[in-house]
Formats: C-alpha cells, sequence, structure tokens
C-alpha cells in the first residue's frame, strides 16, 4: 500500500537561513496526493518558510523538494503552473468589488474575458459570495475577504494548494466557513497542505499533520494516532461533593489500577483506562453502590494541545 | 469535478509581448478603477496641480524675474509638468513597496504568468497615470494664460520628452520601493521634492549661488524641462552652460541612462526576492 501512494510534495533535507536563525534545520516533509496536510507550529517554528519555498517564492540553502512532481529550485515555472497560494498576507484589492477581484486575477492567468466572467461566476457560488459579489471587498468581513483570496488562489484549480494560517484572526463562525471551502477543495481530488497555529483547526481538518519546531518536523502522523501516542483513553470524571473526592478516586484506582489525577478545584478525577466500556461501567456500579452522585463522566481521548505541548516540551528539555 | 487547462505559457516572442500588453491593461484598468472610485484620488489628482499653479503662479510668481525676461507663469509651466512628472516616481514606490508587504507580489510570483508582464504592466499603469496628470496640468496652464507657441507637433514632442522622464523613473521606483517598507517609501519625499526644486523647475539656475547653480544644470528633471520650454517656445531656455545649450539631447539620454541603468537593477532585485 504504502509504496503505491503517490506523494504531491516530497521534501529532503531543506535548510534555510536568516542571519544567525536558522528558520529550517533540515525539515523532510512526503505530502500523499489528496489529502489535507496540516503544518503545525509555534511562532517562528519556520511554517511559513516552508510554504514560501515550496510556493519558488524562496531558495533553499541546502535540500531538496519536488511539487506536483516538479524540483522547486530548478523547474519552478512547472511547479506554478499546478500550485496556488494563499499567504498570511491578504492579496485582495478593497476597492474593487469580488467579483473584480476575481476576474482581474483570472484575466492575469490569461482566461479570456467571458472565460474569466465564467470562472468568477463558478468560484463566487462555490465559496459562497455570490450575494456580496457586487460589493466592495471593503465592506467585506474577515472571512468573507478569506474566502475570497482562497478563490482566488483556486482560479486554475491547483493540485496542490497552499494555504498560510488560512484562519488566523478569524472569528469562530468565519473559520467554520473557510475549513468548509478547504473541504470543498479536497473533495475535487486536490490536495492541500496548510499550516495553522490552531490545534483544533489541524483536528478538524487535516488528514495528517506535521508539527513543525524550531526548522524540523518533530512529529508527524494522523490526528488520531498522535493524540494516542501520548497515552491511550483516559476516564474522565466530575463528582458532584467535593467530600466524596478520595472515596471516588479509590474506586477509580481499584478499577483502572492507576493513582487518578485529582483536581479538588473542579471535583475532577482523571485516570488512564485499558478496556474502555468494561472499566466506566464496572466504576459506575461502583460509584452508585457507594451513593456517589456523579456530575459528569466521559472517556475521551488526550487532546491535540497534550500533544503539542508535550512535543515541544521535549524538544526543549533536550 | 471542474478541470480548467491553464493557457500555455508563451512562446513566441510576439506571444510573449502580447501577455504582457495584456497584463499591463489588466493591471492599468483596475488603476483606473480606483481613481475613479476614490473621491480623494480624484480631488488629489485635480486640485493638487491646480493649487500649486495658483501658489506659485500668483502668490511666489508675483515675486520672481525670469532671467532672459518674459512672463514668469509661461516659465513656470514647463517647471510644473516636468516636477509632477518626476514626483510620480512616488506612486511607483508607494504601490511598489505596499504590494511587497501585502502578499500581492508573492502571488504574482507564484504564478504561471510573464514576470516581466507584471512589471511593464505596472509601468503602463504608471504611465496612463501621469497621461491624466499632465492632462489636467496642460488644462491649467492654458488658464492662466500658458501656452504653446511652435506647433502642435513640438508641443508633442515635449509631451513625449516628459513622459520618457516619467519611463524612465518607473525603474528607479520599482527598485527602491523593493528595498523599502511603505512607510519609508511614503517618507521619500522629504528626499525627492528638494530634489526636484534644486533644478530649473521654479527658478532658472543663474540666479542660484555657483555650486548649486552647477548641480541644478546638470539635474536630469532640469534637461527635460528646459527642453520643453525650448519646444514649447517659453522663456528661459537656453544659457550659458553646455548643459543649459544641449537641452534636448539630454532631456533623451538622461532618461534613456537612468532606464539602463535602473531596469537592470530593479529586474536583478525582483528576482532576488527568493534570496
Ligand atoms: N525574511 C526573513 N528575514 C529574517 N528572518 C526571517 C525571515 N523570514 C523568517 N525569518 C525567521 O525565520 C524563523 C521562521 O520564520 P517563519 O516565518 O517561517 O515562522 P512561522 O512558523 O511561519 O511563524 P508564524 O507562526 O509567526 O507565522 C523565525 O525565527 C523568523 O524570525
Ligand atoms: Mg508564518
Amino acid at each position: 500500500m504504502e509504496g503505491m501512494t503517490s506523494f504531491s510534495v516530497v521534501a529532503e533535507g531543506l535548510r534555510k537561513r536568516y542571519g544567525d536563525t536558522w528558520a529550517l534545520d533540515g525539515l523532510d516533509l512526503a505530502v500523499p496526493e489528496g489529502m489535507v496536510y496540516g503544518l503545525l507550529g509555534p511562532n517562528g517554528a519556520g511554517k511559513t518558510t516552508v510554504v514560501r519555498i515550496l510556493t519558488t517564492l524562496v531558495r533553499a540553502d541546502a535540500g531538496r523538494a519536488t511539487v506536483a512532481g516538479f524540483d522547486v529550485a530548478t523547474q519552478s515555472a512547472q511547479v506554478r503552473h499546478h500550485i496556488g497560494l494563499t499567504g498570511q498576507q491578504p492579496t485582495v484589492d478593497e476597492i474593487l468589488t469580488g467579483r473584480e477581484n476575481l476576474e482581474m486575477w483570472a484575466r492575469l492567468h490569461h482566461l479570456g474575458a467571458a472565460a474569466a466572467r465564467r470562472r468568477a461566476g463558478e468560484l463566487l457560488d462555490r465559496f459562497g459570495l455570490t450575494e456580496a459579489a457586487g460589493k466592495r471587498v471593503r465592506h467585506y468581513s474577515g472571512g468573507m475577504r478569506r474566502r475570497l483570496d482562497l478563490a482566488i488562489a483556486f482560479i486554475l484549480a491547483p493540485r496542490v494548494l497552499f494555504l498560510d494560517e488560512p484562519t488566523t484572526g478569524l472569528d469562530p463562525r468565519s473559520r467554520t466557513e473557510v475549513w468548509q471551502s478547504v473541504r470543498t477543495l479536497v473533495a475535487d481530488g486536490g490536495t492541500v497542505v496548510m499550516t495553522t497555529q490552531y490545534l483544533s483547526e489541524a483536528d478538524h481538518l487535516a488528514h495528517r499533520i506535521a508539527v513543525i519546531d524550531a526548522g524540523r518536523v518533530v512529529a508527524d502522523d494522523t490526528p488520531e494516532r498522535l493524540k494516542s501516542q501520548i497515552g491511550g483513553d483516559q476516564i474522565d470524571l466530575v463528582v458532584h461533593e467535593a467530600g466524596d473526592l478520595t472515596e471516588a478516586a479509590g474506586v477509580l484506582l481499584r478499577v483502572t489500577g492507576a493513582e487518578p489525577a485529582v483536581d479538588a478545584d473542579t471535583r475532577r478525577l482523571i485516570a488512564p483506562v485499558r478496556d474502555r466500556i468494561a472499566a466506566l461501567t464496572e466504576v459506575m456500579r461502583e460509584l452508585s453502590r457507594l451513593d456517589i452522585a456523579v456530575e459528569d463522566v466521559a472517556l475521551r481521548r488526550p487532546t491535540l494541545d497534550e500533544v503539542f505541548l508535550n512535543l515541544t516540551k521535549e524538544r526543549t528539555a533536550a | 469535478m471542474t478541470t480548467l487547462i491553464s493557457p500555455a505559457m508563451p512562446r513566441t516572442r510576439i506571444e510573449r509581448l502580447r501577455w504582457t500588453l495584456a497584463d499591463g491593461w489588466v493591471i492599468a484598468r483596475s488603476y483606473l478603477i480606483h481613481l475613479v472610485r476614490n473621491p480623494t484620488a480624484i480631488l488629489n489628482l485635480l486640485f493638487y496641480p491646480m493649487v500649486m499653479v495658483l501658489l506659485f503662479g500668483y502668490v511666489f510668481g508675483s515675486a520672481m524675474n525670469v532671467s532672459g525676461g518674459g512672463d514668469y507663469r509661461e516659465f513656470l509651466m514647463p517647471g510644473m509638468f516636468g516636477q509632477t512628472m518626476a514626483v510620480g516616481v512616488m506612486t511607483t514606490m508607494i504601490v511598489v513597496a505596499t504590494q511587497a508587504t501585502r502578499g500581492v507580489t508573492d502571488r504574482y510570483r507564484s504564478m504561471p504568468i510573464s514576470q516581466s508582464g507584471v512589471v511593464l504592466g505596472r509601468s503602463f499603469a504608471d504611465l496612463v497615470g501621469s497621461v491624466l496628470e499632465l492632462a489636467v496640468l496642460l488644462g491649467c496652464g492654458l488658464v492662466v494664460g500658458w501656452s504653446w507657441h511652435r506647433g502642435i507637433g513640438a508641443a508633442l514632442a515635449a509631451v513625449g520628452l516628459l513622459l520618457l522622464l516619467r519611463f524612465s523613473l518607473i525603474w528607479v521606483g520599482i527598485y527602491v520601493g523593493l528595498m523599502l517598507s511603505p512607510e519609508s517609501a511614503s517618507g521619500a519625499w522629504i528626499v525627492l521634492l528638494p530634489l526636484t526644486m534644486l533644478a530649473n523647475t521654479f527658478v532658472s539656475p543663474d540666479l542660484m549661488p555657483g555650486w548649486m547653480g552647477a548641480i541644478a544644470e546638470w539635474n536630469p528633471l532640469s534637461a527635460t524641462v528646459a527642453a520643453c520650454r525650448e519646444l514649447f517656445g517659453n522663456p528661459g531656455w537656453g544659457g550659458g552652460s553646455w548643459a543649459a545649450e544641449h537641452a534636448l539631447t539630454l532631456a533623451i539620454c538622461w532618461p534613456v541612462l537612468i532606464t539602463l541603468i535602473f531596469l537592470p537593477l530593479s529586474a536583478r532585485r525582483y528576482r532576488r526576492l527568493d534570496r
């Protein structure tokens, strides 16, 4: 199976130095075709630098990379034929209307006048901007601008679309709209490489995540497996009375065999479990036998936040 | 799924030229839309020249003498034309600097288009703007009593020289604009404005202190302005120095030289954005 996967992006040992800092310090990446690939990392991790190298805007000091099968350094013209880019900075023109923006960029992509008009109409429709098409972008919300920017990157239906922090600074509603648009793109068979600082965003959207820290990939896996890397499921219990905490902790210890973490303020107890449902049933039966009132109980995996902090912490310690 | 065949890259010289012109037109058109929709830009375009003509023609002009005699406003107008062309470099610089920070330049550079088309498009747009500015100024001049006296052909040649100067300065604007932030690009006024006055625009260089006069004589702007005065038949051209006697030649040579230096420099600067 692995051997049959074809990759939209392959990068090997990318290094890039700005002054004294190595923005990238031997970064490897392999993005299989047709998925949303998340590049997750804190500020200054090197996310934008990777995107700029892969979109031919910046040359790497060392290493090599191919996008859609073409070398970014020696075949940049071909690479540009197959990519779309929405960078961290907006490119929309505030004084033009949404439609005029799209038509202008379509013309600059050398579609004829009629084709440009048609394509602009399709994209406005697809990104939910038809109603606002005749309004000047100055009056658009942040989410609408970002979607228009995405639409511009999509004019030639690129095989690989690069999005650098597409939802930074957006409110939750606009963020969901942008996510929806990204999902549509992948449904069409394209590959999306997106950077984000939001773990929840990577979790929602990406099929696979590379965690980047200080210019290198420190983890590369599916969101699910990343989460299970730092441990399996946990039972998460909130009791009604603070006075029951000790007794409830005893129950958890007996059932799971592990000392639970207790937070007295929130009356919360957390313990790792292996046989999920059996353990949960047993805990609940014991608690009700002891007449301990339960406010909330859940089985959950660790959040990506925990994974992320863990991974980047390890590096700082090393 | 939508499949779009992206247009192939142009192969022949003719095709490339067509693309370049098409890009230029698209960019110039959006510039014109900006102008039409932005009331302050129109006010700037119309009123700034009028105010300057009134200010210099009547307020300062009443105290000005033209060496060799003649009406000051007749002397002034070619200077105003030339200064407007020179100050136009600000537009180029600010637009280029702004687009570089606002991701627009990145978008161009990540697209399968002819990059020289983008740059030529920019200069096309700037020239269109300059033609408009010049038209307004010529109108103002006619209102305050300026005119051309040596036929329409010579007058058009003068307009051509003015646009040639503006064209050459576009490359300076691109080169500098790619190095500056939009804020410092806007601040370039402070350097530029004195340079446009340290010339024969408002005062004849022979009325300046020796060293200043020498710089003013050789200022490329002076060459264009003196040549325009000659072609329009306005007072104040000619003079003792070599530079003043060969104004027409210099008005062609200076812009050509500036272009020869700054066009490759700005192209290199643009290519080196990937460092
Ligand atoms: N043009 C540049 N000149 C100097 N240093 C740079 C430049 N671009 C990036 N750097 C440095 O390289 C490192 C990585 O930057 P990069 O922009 O790739 O990070 P990022 O992960 O995109 O961060 P953010 O989340 O803030 O966007 C940082 O230390 C940054 O200061
Ligand atoms: Mg970034």
